[in-house]
């Protein structure tokens, strides 16, 4: 079947079987090889992507059911050549050992403070707790998504910072 | 993993959904969103020749208010019921028994039809609609049929849909006057299914039960509606006998099974315990909402 998604902002087209899963489409078809696969079974969300800005497991996701749809991996974080908050967040708190649970949590964290932007540490222990990390490192990645929080206020705060000084100096 | 090969449709129209199970029901299992499905797919536990993807069907994933009832649609999700304002005013049972449901992002595909559809004795959603004394609307060529949720479920992953149906919605009656919920679970780790949980739901009319509903999970063949317990409390004013006796009597309903969570004797007392606690929950806060 012939399927056609956005993916990262660009038009992706593949043929697939009905039965390929979305990561494998991600992965095999497209290359892009960020989103992991780990247990394989709904439960460790190492494939964790958003579909329509909402994270879901892509495991548990055939490609034929996001015909038409827009999904977003980890390899569509980045702000062009800037890293986005939420991978600045996980760099300055260290938020990662390993690195393969990485692109799920900065996924769930990223679709956490859009709808979020001011989550507390509970806020942020709820919206994780479908993505498992093995290297037991939990402590940093809250502190990670709340860095990223910051660092988003503090921008969003910048413009209107600069047209107050603007104002002043006439 | 992947599934055994298999035909896809998604179809645009109920009509050509109903046409497809009217054609090849028995070769169909209907997919909303596959939360449930697609690991059993994997699995191979389930190797159907056609899935039948109801999730382009327009018009169903509202819920909505219709003649004293609740119209859930058979694609909302767990996450719309999370964030449902009708429903944290009329059902806060519902909401508060959504965050045990699988963690959030099963939540932001799985649907509450599909998985009292999918009828795993361990799924929350059927004890919560035993409780609350739903129906299902289901849905062929030869017209609609609403099946109370009591009495839906057959065995493990078995209801009484036919293979030409497909569930479209469920109803859930209006409380009228005074009422309380709570929904206890007990899981090893977020996303687990439960070890046990018990839905409690209870109308009042002035002081005294008018309508009782206690759903148990996990706790046998299929989600269990402790209906002795039920009618030992209607019509009675809930005084800690009164409670100690439904609470007995719900346990003796439970149909556990030893398992790496726990053994039957364990669960059955999980079962009391959980009653009880239940519907003093259900009791302060139906007081709550009359103050």
């Amino acid at each position: 079947m012939k399927v056609t998604m956005r993916v990262n902002g660009a038009e992706k087209s593949g043929d697939v079987e009905p039965r390929v899963l979305l990561v494998d489409f991600l992965r095999t078809n497209l290359l892009l090889t960020g989103t992991h696969i780990g247990c394989d079974t709904t439960s460790c969300g190492a494939c964790t992507v958003l579909l329509d800005g909402e994270p879901v497991k892509s495991c548990t996701l055939l490609a034929v059911q996001v015909d038409g749809r827009e999904i977003k991996t980890v390899e569509g974080i980045a702000q062009g050549n800037n890293l986005a908050p939420i991978q600045i967040g996980f760099h300055e708190e260290h938020g990662l050992q390993c690195g393969f649970c990485t692109p799920g949590m900065m996924l769930v964290g990223e679709a956490l403070l859009k709808r979020n932007p001011n989550p507390s540490d509970d806020d942020i222990r709820w919206a994780i707790s479908g993505n498992i990390c093995r290297c037991t490192g939990y402590m940093n990645i809250v502190k990670a998504v709340k860095h990223a929080a910051q660092l988003q206020a503090e921008t969003a705060k910048a413009p209107a910072k600069q047209a107050a000084m603007a104002g002043g100096g006439e | 993993m992947f599934p055994a090969a298999f035909d896809y449709r998604s179809p645009a129209s109920l009509d050509e959904a109903l046409g497809l199970l009217a054609q090849r029901g028995d070769d169909i299992k209907v997919m909303a969103g596959g939360q449930s499905l697609i690991p059993l797919l994997k699995l191979r536990f389930a190797q159907p020749q056609l899935v039948l993807d109801i999730g382009r069907l327009p018009g169903m994933n509202e819920i909505k208010r219709e003649d004293g009832h609740i119209r859930i649609g058979a694609l909302v999700r767990h996450v719309d019921i999370e964030r449902s304002a009708e429903l944290a005013r009329h059902l806060p049972l519902m909401v508060e028994a959504v965050h045990w449901i699988a963690d959030p992002l099963v939540r932001n595909r799985g649907t509450v039809v599909g998985s009292v559809c999918h009828a795993d004795p361990a799924g929350d959603w059927g004890s919560i609609m035993l409780a609350l004394n739903a129906e299902v609307v289901a849905q062929s060529k030869s017209g609609e049929r609403r099946i109370p949720v009591d009495g839906f479920f057959q065995g493990p992953f078995t209801t009484t849909l036919r293979p030409d149906e497909v569930a479209t919605a469920i109803r859930i009656p209006l409380p009228t006057g005074a009422s309380g919920g709570s929904y206890h679970k007990l899981e090893r780790k977020v996303g687990d299914f439960a070890t046990v949980a018990v839905c409690i739901q209870v109308e009042f009319d002035g002081r005294k039960v008018k309508r009782a509903g206690i759903g148990l999970t996990s706790v046998g063949a299929t989600n269990l509606k402790a209906k002795k317990a039920e009618a030992a409390l209607a019509g009675r004013e809930l005084s800690d006998d009164v409670i100690k006796e439904a609470a007995r009597l719900a346990a003796e309903a439970a149909e556990p099974k030893d398992d790496i969570r726990g053994t039957a004797a364990y669960k059955k007392d999980v079962v009391r315990v959980f009653v009880q606690r239940g519907l003093k929950t259900a009791l302060g806060r139906a007081q709550e909402v009359k103050a």
